[in-house]
């Protein structure tokens, strides 16, 4: 008997639109944050003063490099991270500093918290001589190696099982510490990521595996791209995991604190997603049709740098001058790197040959 | 000197600088306690314990991106594929990875890795198995490959690859394996990568051939001296970074050229280094540079297709015949 033929095959879920029939989908469930206080946790309210400063730093930092992109000062990709600046800083506060940390390409606030000053910051998205990765690696690629920031890499999920690496050459030292990797939700579709985990567990190796779930991959939302909760991939290794409330600084700093300690403790890997949300699109040309204003509108009356800020001021921490003096001075140490950065001399063309090899006379193919 | 097999060789090379730095460590699909695949690890890991000799799962994008993150942390692994066949599965960590961190985050980490197993074909294993990488590699900007021919070379260039700083590609063969050749016994015997031989002298025509064509090049050239045709062979060991000065002299002195090479003809070492002996070579040239390669056709497996498709010594005789206008 002849199959009757379908015409209306849908293979990839389609757009939010006729899925949701217009009302607001989020693109991530947040977990309900931690209802500890800083007390709680064990945080100083100086400690909190720098955090709140590390994340207005990353945040200016990110809205500045966009400013300087649309007058045309720098090329190539500008993927922001403004939104997700919880996740960078409570991960810093939360392990040591001799922890190694390696990210995607959104990478900016990783390295301003991981020691890369705003100069060498900014420099390097100029691409000038003066910045982090000597104006060789750009947005995507900022590093400083001697603070346990092994940097952001471009291709999806091609980092994970380098992190593996870091965890097995700190276990082979014996060194103590604990490596960490951040990539966002669409990694986690990689076979990197797979063999990845299967390997730490197996080999117990001390690293931390994290998603930073915002919700879209580029412009196809989770639920598009990925079948079941992210979290769950965790099961099928025996892998311990968490999800965390990526939007409030306390619960990152509370969860991943935990975490660092059970691993540096046991050496056994973690699986975490932590949830978020970007506030820009994925690089400088999306026009972000793929989600809605009124979404945009529900994650920003939650931003994490706001959130802190009220409960500073709430808890008289900080009032809102001291606050202002604060946000003041990242200002100016912004304008300053803007300046420095465009005042910089690019690479001297003979530096094109260079960082290739270590060692005195490279051979190059000609 | 002594006379070892090429597995041995390259065990011996790698249990020298395991034995010499604690950082070294090998790690593969059953090199340890199944010791070694083709033998190459065979009695390591009764040497040197669990820690340095590492049995992984057949994944070979996660152990290869796991040693490049080891490498960039300081230690020195040497990675075995079980063939370079299944490496494509883990291109992405060398030629995404590997070779490009040192360069974009402006020379501040390195990357002291080898990548070693054997490439190309090992006879009848059909299209998937039997394929010539080293052009391929070759062709990224940051990596060293080489294919060595016999045991003294293994053994000498591998200890240069796991002491370099840099990412080393490094190809032997199935069937070299039990292949005897002379190691000379002095102490740290190293070959410095990059320098190519002279393996045979000739006056007629200069034959270059590296990895397993170096032998299909050997059996050619007796061949040819019985009818009087004297081939220098040169072996250029490395193919990048290439010896090409030491080819260039020999053209000058031959004035004729055939290139043997394992792989495929499109963009592959003999296209390169026809190329470059047209740029510094062009009026020494008495006929036309030739190569023998395998045809822009997979590996078949029937016996009859795969002779046909297999670079043999009489596609070399036919091809020296060309230069030399015998025929």
């Amino acid at each position: 008997m002849a199959k009757k033929i379908k015409d209306d095959i849908v293979f990839a879920p389609t757009g939010i639109g006729e899925m949701n029939e217009g009302a607001v989908q989020k693109g991530v469930d947040l977990p309900a944050a931690t209802k500890k206080n800083h007390i709680d946790l064990g945080l100083s309210e100086e400690q909190l003063l720098q955090m709140y400063e590390q994340m207005y730093l990353q945040r200016r930092f990110e809205e500045r490099s966009m400013q300087q992109y649309q007058k045309g000062k720098f090329g190539g990709f500008l993927h922001l991270y403004i939104g997700q600046e919880a996740i960078s800083t409570g991960t810093a506060h939360a392990t040591e500093p001799d922890d190694d940390i390696i990210t995607a390409y959104r990478d900016h606030g990783w390295g301003l918290v991981k020691g890369i000053t705003p100069n060498e910051g900014m420099a390097e998205l100029f691409g000038k001589a003066t910045g982090s990765s000597r104006g060789k690696g750009g947005s995507m690629h900022f590093a400083k190696a001697e603070n346990h920031f092994w940097g952001g890499y471009g291709i999806v999920g091609g980092h994970i099982p380098i992190n593996a690496g870091f965890a097995f050459a700190n276990k082979y030292n014996q060194t103590g510490n604990v490596s960490l990797c951040f990539f966002g939700d669409g990694a986690v579709d990689q076979g990197a990521l797979h063999e990845t985990l299967n390997l730490a567990q197996l080999w117990k190796l001390p690293a931390i595996f994290v998603v930073e779930n915002n919700g879209y991959s580029m412009g196809t939302a989770a639920a598009r791209h990925t079948v079941a909760q992210i979290v769950d991939r965790a099961k099928g290794y025996d892998m311990k995991s968490a999800v965390i409330n990526g939007m409030d600084l306390f619960s990152v700093y509370e969860k991943m604190k935990e975490i660092a300690d059970d691993v540096r403790e046991n050496s056994e890997p973690w699986f975490v997603e932590i949830r978020t949300y970007r506030f820009r699109g994925h690089s400088m040309s999306d026009p972000q049709k793929y989600r809605s204003k009124e979404e945009m509108e529900e994650y920003q009356k939650i931003d994490p740098i706001l959130r802190l800020k009220s409960y500073l001021t709430s808890k008289k921490i900080a009032g809102v001058e001291s606050l202002q003096e604060i946000e003041d001075k990242v200002e100016q140490e912004i304008l300053d790197a803007v300046k420095f950065a465009d005042e910089s001399p690019f690479p001297d063309e003979k530096e094109l040959y260079e960082d290739m090899f270590d060692e005195d006379n490279p051979y190059f193919h000609v | 000197m002594a006379e070892l097999q090429f597995r041995e060789a390259l065990k011996h090379a790698i249990d020298e600088e395991m034995d010499r730095d604690e950082s070294v460590f090998v790690m593969g699909e059953e090199v340890a306690e199944y010791n070694g695949a083709y033998k190459v690890t065979e009695g390591l890991l009764d040497k040197y314990g669990f820690k340095r000799v590492i049995d992984t799962p057949i994944s070979e994008l996660g152990f290869a991106g796991l040693g490049v993150g080891a490498a960039m942390h300081g230690l020195r692994p040497i990675v075995e594929f079980m063939t370079f066949n299944f490496a494509v599965l883990a291109a992405d960590q060398i030629i995404n990875h590997a070779t490009k961190v040192k360069y974009m985050t402006g020379g501040q980490i390195d990357c002291p890795i080898v990548f070693r197993g054997p490439n190309a074909s090992a006879g009848q294993l059909g299209a998937t198995h039997s394929v010539a990488y080293d052009s391929m590699y070759a062709h990224f900007p940051g990596l060293k490959v080489i294919y060595p021919s016999e045991p003294g070379d293994a053994k000498g260039l591998l200890k240069s690859a796991i002491r370099d700083n840099n990412p080393v590609v490094f190809m032997e063969s199935e069937q070299m394996y039990g292949m005897k050749g002379e190691v000379p016994d002095t102490e740290d015997f190293i070959i410095p990568i990059g320098k190519g031989k002279i393996k045979r002298e000739g006056r007629d025509v200069t034959l270059v051939a590296h990895g397993k064509m170096y032998h299909v090049a050997v059996q050619a050239a007796a061949q040819l001296a019985k009818d009087g045709i004297e081939c220098e062979i040169i072996d250029p060991r490395t193919v990048k970074p290439l010896d090409i000065p030491l080819i260039i002299e020999s053209i000058k002195k031959t004035n004729r050229c055939v290139l043997v090479d394992e792989a495929h003809p499109f963009g592959g070492l003999a296209a390169e280094i026809g190329f470059l002996i047209q740029r510094e070579a062009f009026d020494y040239l008495d006929s036309p540079v030739q190569r023998v390669c395998l045809p822009d056709v997979n590996a078949p497996f029937s016996k009859k297709l795969f002779d046909a498709w297999f670079p043999s010594p009489k596609n070399v005789i036919d091809a020296v015949n060309q230069v030399t206008y015998r025929i």
